[in-house]
This record gives structure tokens, C-alpha cells and sequence, in this order.
């Protein structure tokens, strides 16, 4: 379903809004794409890591001797060999300290979690690097570690990281941050109705189905080419530089298709160590992680423990919220505090708002970006509260909303003051929806119970660096380079918005992505900006293509370049004062492309700005064996602004690629250790991802409400769809049982323990 | 450890190669045989990105010992287009977005591919289960069952 609100560049278009097919799409239904793990480059040897067999230790040396000594061994590295970055001095980069980089490629002082890094060997093959591995002998002192936030933030808790103080004293508190507006205390003395709970939720990991990998070659003159799979290239060449030292015009950073990331490829592991190894041993590297030491060591996203009240008067106006948000960071400091914190209160104005978020380290692998990082996680305690506060009032819960949705000009407590809003278009569409309204069996059968529920979202999205370049081909065709990998289609949309500029046929534009040496800086694929960010990069690249062109037909037919007009893909006399001539094609033009001033083709590099923010609200029934304790989704519908979709097909493939990762966050993903601190669930047959026969259809409602400050009314669109259902389901849950949740996932021993109260 | 020599079918073409022993199926397709397109996800026989046939069932190729091909024939990704020509249903998931990474893309397509050759008209919930051992993390599914199901009515109505 698709609602349209705005005219703005619908009409006529030809291949904006259009379903073609995606420039990559032939490879990768014939397996030649080539993803991180698919290179090989001669001469290659292959990597591997040793890593910690205990949750938190100190590392007292490190005695490599026998590892060396094996036969087809060729380098071994530590951390000795990565660049330091001292604990007291901060180096950012992007949002990412140095710091916690360094030591989470690689453990320095102490082992801070199972499976931590602690060397590398590269060797003539995976066996003799495993072997070598075994042979590298390692002096811990073994110290007691923590797991759980509750146990982390205890006074007598074991502390991971001495120079980390929390109000004076040592601390597992890496961090703290706060959004704040008016008095929140003044504000619950207002409310008729006040409902406070506390809510816990556990990691849970990106869950893409490509491992990190890498083949990284060291050339004798000090030059590097990486090939991998990530979120961003130049990141990978800016973190692999400050690593390993090596300047980055030295490096070149190929990014090869990735197999999904979801916020995860948007920090490194294993580049700066084949980097190394490739230094030090003379061959090209390639090092693949197993889906073990993906679960292990690489970072999921937080779990959470949180507290959030809301108070209410009478009439539904909300006068007061408050949440407190503990949030796991792993073993270094860095826990997404900005998504709970901003995100959780943002669809609603609210004059009074206090929302404090505590970074806290645990013997864990370090937490990375996982879509709309942290915002679910505030997002499930505040929408929960919130269908409580309606149950209380006896209000419909979307009524709830709108009563209170932010308004153009509303102030959020993370700052903002918003501009254009569209969340109470999303919540009217679910209001006004078929599914909303549908009758729902409650007891269909005996033992199965059924029941609905809704719950919003917000994502703040983001603009930032991009860099294109539009070629026109000698033979009159045109080829788009973008710095951003493609995650899920952004091509396919580049595509589109190149063929309708300059009026051609859409098999006549081929898009790709450049590596590091071959296209201008380009930030990361995050925040749901890509499309945003390169839609408008690539439309201000066009438009100064287009420009020549006018200048070449104008040059041609000596008249004003002012007088000459692009339509359909020619340029044509703007009008009968401009002169009589037959139009010019694109083909035409490139091919005197060189008589007339040289090759035709434009560059644009930008700090993209005006990413207004994405609002979501969703619908889901499901029904709970009460026998089984399984919980299933049976109906979903999820209305969000996708600002206006470029292509159709991949907007509603996000939504319905986050509805389905917030599913399995509500019902079946966790991070689960043992007592020694061991992960114990490392593998995709016990951390339980969804599956196709464990979901319904996934209905995507996008509403085409246009971004005023882009091009093409562009809006993020990827990150908002993970946000409302980890409460929309909680809230069904409640509504089918008459018990409320406050503990993710919603498991069948957990639902079956509850039903047994 | 000594190397196993092993003759077999690959895509309907002869093929042979030494092994180790331990070697998996998967192991030799990607990295002795330079085929690629099967994905190792998991290596466990969880994510189903590495699904070949063998003899016409579906397997995975991290769970089969390389020797074991002996004699038999193998399916990959790479042998699923006759030529230029796409199979059906890779025509399909283009057409239908039925792909996003694409990563999981060509183990789907082997297993969508053997569960019509069993099920020509499989109702969606028939689709769900003969999918349910391929992990997917981008879709959510909905436009790969509805990729499969279009094709298999599309199928069926060239077949008669």
C-alpha cells in the first residue's frame, strides 16, 4: 500500500517511483557477485586469530617462540604491533574512540572477554595457522568478571577499567548522557494518572549471513590494497591507517558487495591485522571469520535495563516522562546512549522530559551499531508504558499518540525543534487502516489465545559526507560512481533518479560503487542516509552534466547556452527565438564530445544536509499457544514517511526487513553466558533468528510525504522500521493474555513461566 | 594428510579435484574449484546459504565431505541459468526485489528451485516451511515467498 500526499515530482515521472531492476542484480542471482570472503589475489596466504579463553584476565606475556618456529607459518602479530592509543587522550574518529578501537582489535593490557583478540598468525594455510595458533602460549592471571548491567553497576562489581570513574570513584559507568526539558517533577505533580516500570532486554546480535573477511595485500613499496566487505571504505582506510601507521593515501580500500551489515560493518576487526601480517610475511593475506567468532567477538547491540514513567491528566495530555536507561557497551566504552535517550519520548510533545542514559562495560564483546542504534531499546520501555497509561485513561492507544504527537515547531529533549512532522500521518494511517479495524478472534481454538497491539517509533537519520561522479560514456551512455556501499538496493534507486534527469532509458545508466582511490570521501552507509545522501549528490552531478550538454548544443549551433533546453534526453532550442534545429541526442553530443571542449562528465562533494527525521507506527496481532508459550506474529502492517520512494521495492524491503529483525528481538534473539563468562548460544541453531515459516507477510504502508530540502523529497527510511515492534509485540502479548511483559525476548520458557504465576 | 582423488559431476559437467580427506563439499566449490557462489553463512548446516543439490536434493555443502561427490552429481548457483537465459526464478526475485544483500540470494534460489521440482504448486505456507533452513536477514521473506510462489503459477502455466 502506498499513499501519496504531495505531487511533488510524481507525476510524469518515468522511472522515479518505478520498480526496475537493480543494476547488481544479475550477478547476484547467478553467485558471481563477489562479497568479502569470494577474493583471492596470488601468492595468498591465509590468517587466523587466537583468542581469550576467559571472560576477564590479565595478559602477563605473550610468547609467540613456538608459533614462529612451526613450519609454513609466516608472521605472527600482537598487539605490540598495533599503533597505541594511550587510555587518557581521546581520538575520534566519526563517533568511534581509538582508544576502545585499539583495544578491541586486539586486547592489550587485559583480556576483557571470551574470545578477545589476543594474536595473529598468518601461515601457508588455514590448518597451519590454526596450528599455530594452539602453539602461541599465553600467561593470564585470571581475574572475576561481570556479565549482567544489575551486577555490573554494583558497588562491590569487579571493575573492568580502573581510569573509568563514575561520580569520583572507579566505575563500570563508562559514561552518561542526558536530554532534558522543563521540570519533570513539577510536571508529574500535575498528572491525574502516573504509570512507572522497569524493563530489561537482552543483546542481540546484527545477524548478517556474511562473516567479516578480508584479503588485505602489502606491497614492498609501502603500499596497501584491502579488499572487504563494510559499511564504508573510507572508514575501513581511516581505521586501518591509524592501526597500523600506514598514511592513508597509501591504502587503497576496495569494497567488495557486502552480505548484509545492519550497523555492524561500520567498524573493523580483521583489516588492520592482515595489514600487519602482510607486512611482516611479504604475501597477500585473506582472513575469514567463522560464525562462531562472529557471534563472540563481534559487537551485538546493547541489552538494557531501564525505568520509564509517564504521567498523564485526564484527558490524555502527557505533562510529564522521565526514563533512566542502563545500556550495555560491552567490554569498552561506546553503548548507542543517543538512541534510548533522544529517541524514546521524540514522536510526542511533552513540556516536561528528563531521560538520563548510563554507558556500562561488562566482560562482553564490545556493542556495535545495530539499526536506529539503541532507539528500540527506549522505544520498547516508553511505548509500553504508554498503552498503560491509555489502558488506565481507558483511551485508544493511537488516540493516546495523537493526542500528544510532536507538532511543526514542537521542541524535543534531545534539542531539536522539529520542523515538517509527519507522525500523525503515520499513526492515522494505522488508525484508518483495514488491519486496525479488522475483528480478531480471540479464542479461536482452545489453548490459543489472540490479541493486538500498537506502538510508535523515531529515528533521527542523518546527511552528511557524499561523493559522486556522472560520466557520459564516448558512446553517449552514462556511468554513476557513489562512495557508498550498496546494503539494500541503493543503486537501484541511483539508477532511477539518473535515467529520469536526463530523460534516457534506464539500461543506459550503470551505477557502481568506487573503491577508495577512484571517488571523492564518502561517510558511512548509516543512519539511513545513503539514498538521501547520494540521491542528492548524484542529482547535483547530473544537473552540471546537463549543463555541458546545453553548452555543447549551444557551442554547435552557435547560439546562447541559455537558449538551449534539455527535454528527453536532447537538447533542443528553448523556443522558435532560439533558432530552427533538429535536436541534439546525448549520443550525438558525446560523440563530439572532444571537438567541442573534451570529455562530458561532473563531480559533486558534499556535507549533505536537511535529513529530517523518520516516524513509524505499527499494528501487529499475534497468538500465544498457552500450552507451548510460543508466541506467533500472524498479521503486521507498518506505516512509516518514507519521504518519497525512488524505488518502491527496496523502501518497503526495509521496513519489512526491520519489522522481521524487531520480531525476532521481541520473541527469540539473546545473548545467553554461562558462568565462566562464556557465550553460550555462538552459533544460528541456538541464537534463534527468525525464519520464513516463523512470520507472516509484512504489509509496508509508505507514505510519500516529501522532504521539502530534498531533490527529490527524499527521507531515510532504513532504521525507523526496527524501532516500534518490540513494544508493538509486548503490547499484543498483554492484549492476548492479560499479563504484561517487561523482560525481552518474549521466550517460550519465559511465557510459559509467566502463564504459570 | 594424503589427498583423495574424486571424479565427479559439477553442473552437468565433468569435473574431478584432490581433496583432503576432511575437506567439506562447500570448501572445495569455493576454494579449490574457484565456485563461489555458494555462501558459507554459519558452516554449521543452520543458514542454508551454502545449499547445493546432489543427485536433485537439496544439501547443504558445509555438511558434506568433499569425497563424498564421488560419483555423483552436483548443483550449484553457477549451473541454475542455461547461458544467458535465467532460470525462472532468478528472473523472478529481479523483478520482484526478492533479494536485498543478496548474500543468502543464491542458497535461497537452489532451495526455492528443489522445492518446486517436488511441489509445483505450493501454497505459501507450503513455501515458508521449504524455505525455512535459509536464513534471510535483509527481506523479512515476504517478497522472496512472493517470488516463489509467482514463479511456480507462472511455471505451471508454461508447462501446460
Amino acid at each position: 500500500m502506498n499513499v501519496i500526499s504531495d505531487k511533488l515530482q510524481v507525476e510524469g515521472n518515468r522511472w522515479i517511483g518505478t520498480r526496475t531492476v537493480r543494476p547488481d542484480g544479475a550477478d547476484k542471482v547467478t553467485g558471481r557477485a563477489a562479497y568479502a570472503a569470494d577474493n583471492t589475489m596470488p601468492g595468498m596466504i591465509w590468517g587466523k586469530v587466537l583468542r581469550s579463553p576467559h571472560a576477564h584476565a590479565v595478559i602477563r606475556s605473550v610468547d609467540t617462540s613456538k608459533a614462529e618456529a612451526l613450519p609454513g607459518v609466516k608472521a605472527v602479530v600482537t598487539a605490540r604491533d598495533i599503533v597505541d592509543f594511550p587510555v587518557d587522550k581521546s581520538v575520534m574518529l566519526g563517533i568511534q574512540d581509538m582508544r576502545w578501537m585499539c583495544r578491541n582489535v586486539m586486547a592489550r593490557e587485559k583480556a576483557l572477554f571470551h574470545g578477545h583478540p589476543i594474536a595473529a598468525v598468518a601461515a601457508i594455510n588455514e590448518e597451519v595457522a590454526a596450528e599455530a595458533c594452539r602453539l602461541i602460549e599465553v600467561d593470564y592471571e585470571v581475574l572475576p568478571h561481570v556479565i549482567e548491567i544489575e551486577d555490573a553497576i554494583r558497588p562491590d562489581a569487579p571493575i573492568l577499567h580502573d581510569f573509568l570513574k563514575h561520580e569520583g570513584k572507579p566505575s563500570n559507568i563508562a559514561g552518561t548522557m542526558t536530554a532534558k526539558l522543563g521540570d519533570v517533577e513539577a510536571g508529574f505533580a500535575e498528572a491525574d494518572v502516573i504509570v512507572e516500570r522497569t524493563f530489561r532486554t537482552r543483546p542481540v546480535h546484527q545477524g548478517y549471513i556474511e562473516p567479516q573477511a578480508c584479503t588485505v595485500s602489502y606491497a614492498a613499496d609501502g603500499r596497501a590494497t584491502i579488499w572487504s566487505s563494510s559499511q564504508g571504505q573510507f572508514m575501513v582506510r581511516a581505521m586501518t591507517s591509524l592501526l597500523t601507521g600506514v598514511p592513508q593515501s597509501n591504502i587503497k580500500a576496495i569494497p567488495a558487495e557486502i552480505g548484509g551489515g545492519f550497523g555492524a560493518k561500520t567498524i573493523i576487526y580483521l583489516e588492520p591485522l592482515a595489514l600487519l601480517l602482510s607486512k611482516k610475511s611479504g604475501r597477500p593475506v585473506k582472513m575469514v571469520m567463522t560464525r562462531e567468532e562472529v557471534m563472540r567477538a563481534t559487537g551485538p547491540t546493547s541489552g538494557s535495563f531501564s525505568t520509564v514513567r509517564i504521567g498523564a491528566k485526564k484527558d490524555g495530555t502527557i505533562v510529564a516522562a522521565q526514563g533512566t536507561f542502563y545500556i550495555q557497551a560491552g567490554c569498552l566504552p561506546g553503548g548507542p546512549l543517543r538512541g534510548p535517550v533522544g529517541c524514546a519520548f521524540a514522536p510526542y510533545e511533552i513540556p516536561n522530559v528528563l531521560s538520563v542514559g548510563f554507558d556500562v562495560v561488562s566482560n562482553r564483546s564490545k556493542v556495535a551499531a545495530y539499526r536506529a542504534p539503541g532507539a528500540p531499546l527506549g522505544a520498547y520501555a516508553a511505548e509500553c508504558v504508554l498503552d498503560e497509561v491509555a489502558e488506565k485513561l481507558g483511551m485508544d492507544p493511537l488516540e493516546l499518540r495523537l493526542k500528544n504527537s510532536a507538532k511543526p515547531g514542537s521542541k524535543a529533549a534531545y534539542g531539536a525543534t522539529f520542523g515538517k512532522v509527519t507522525f500523525e500521518e503515520t499513526v492515522e494511517a494505522i488508525r484508518t487502516h483495514e488491519h486496525y479495524k479488522a475483528p480478531l478472534e480471540r479464542n479461536p481454538r482452545p489453548g490459543v489465545r489472540r490479541g493486538r497491539g500498537v506502538a510508535s517509533g523515531f529515528w533521527y537519520n542523518a546527511g552528511g559526507e557524499s561523493s559522486a561522479q556522472v560520466n557520459i560514456t564516448e558512446d553517449g551512455n552514462v556511468l554513476v560512481t557513489t562512495g557508498h556501499p550498496d546494503v539494500g538496493g541503493s543503486r537501484a534507486s541511483i539508477a532511477n533518479v539518473t535515467a529520469e534527469l536526463l530523460g534516457i532509458e534506464h539500461g543506459r545508466v550503470s551505477v557502481q560503487i568506487g573503491d577508495t582511490s577512484s571517488i571523492g570521501f564518502s561517510n558511512l552507509t548509516g543512519g539511513s542516509r545513503v539514498t538521501f545522501a547520494s540521491a542528492m549528490v548524484v542529482t547535483q552531478s547530473t544537473e552540471k552534466v546537463i549543463t555541458q550538454l546545453r553548452e555543447r548544443a549551444a557551442k554547435i549551433w552557435k547560439i546562447d547556452p541559455e537558449a538551449v533546453t534539455w527535454e528527453n534526453g536532447e537538447a533542443r532550442p528553448a523556443g522558435p527565438n532560439a533558432g530552427q534545429f533538429p535536436p541534439l541526442t546525448l549520443k550525438e553530443l558525446a560523440a563530439k564530445a572532444n571537438e567541442m571542449g573534451g570529455p562530458i562528465g561532473a563531480g559533486v562533494q558534499l556535507n549533505t544536509q536537511g535529513a529530517d527525521p523518520g516516524f513509524a507506527t505499527h499494528v501487529v496481532d499475534v497468538e500465544v499457544d498457552v500450552d507451548l508459550g510460543i508466541v506467533r506474529v500472524l498479521r503486521y502492517t507498518a506505516a512509516q514517511d518514507v519521504g518519497r520512494a525512488l524505488h518502491p521495492s527496496y523502501v518497503e524491503g526495509q521496513i519489512q526487513g526491520g519489522v522481521v529483525q524487531g520480531i525476532g528481538w521481541a520473541l527469540s534473539e539473546e545473548y545467553l553466558y554461562d558462568r565462566q563468562g562464556r557465550l553460550d548460544n555462538a552459533g544460528f541453531l541456538d541464537y534463534r533468528m527468525p525464519v520464513c515459516s516463523d512470520v507472516p507477510m509484512i504489509e509496508p504502508v509508505m507514505l510519500e510525504i516529501p522532504n521539502p530540502k530534498h531533490p527529490q523529497g527524499v527521507r531515510g527510511v532504513g532504521e525507523a522500521p526496527i524501532v516500534p515492534p518490540l513494544a508493538a509485540i509486548a503490547n499484543a502479548v498483554y492484549d492476548a493474555l492479560g499479563k504484561r511483559f517487561y523482560s525481552l525476548p518474549m521466550s517460550p520458557p519465559k511465557v510459559l513461566e509467566a502463564l504459570e504465576e | 594428510m594424503a589427498k583423495v582423488h574424486v571424479t565427479t559431476t559439477i553442473n552437468g559437467e565433468p569435473a574431478e579435484f584432490l581433496c583432503e580427506p576432511d575437506k567439506s563439499m562447500l570448501d572445495v566449490l569455493r576454494n579449490t574449484l574457484g565456485l563461489t557462489g555458494t555462501k558459507e553463512g554459519c558452516g554449521t548446516g543452520d543458514c542454508g546459504a551454502c545449499s547445493i543439490t546432489v543427485d536433485g536434493r537439496l544439501v547443504c555443502a558445509c555438511l558434506m565431505l568433499a569425497a563424498e561427490a564421488e560419483g555423483h552429481e552436483i548443483g550449484t548457483i553457477e549451473g541454475m541459468a542455461r547461458g544467458e537465459a535465467l532460470h525462472p526464478l532468478q528472473q523472478k526475485f529481479l523483478e520482484m526485489a526478492a533479494l536485498q544483500c543478496g548474500i543468502c540470494t543464491p542458497g535461497v534460489l537452489i532451495a526455492a528451485k528443489s522445492l518446486l521440482e517436488k511441489n509445483p504448486d505450493p501454497t505459501e505456507t507450503e513455501v515458508r516451511f521449504g524455505l525455512a533452513g535459509n536464513l534471510c536477514r535483509c527481506t523479512g521473506y515476504d517478497k522472496i515467498v512472493r517470488a516463489v510462489l509467482e514463479t511456480a503459477a507462472e511455471m505451471r502455466e508454461t508447462a501446460q
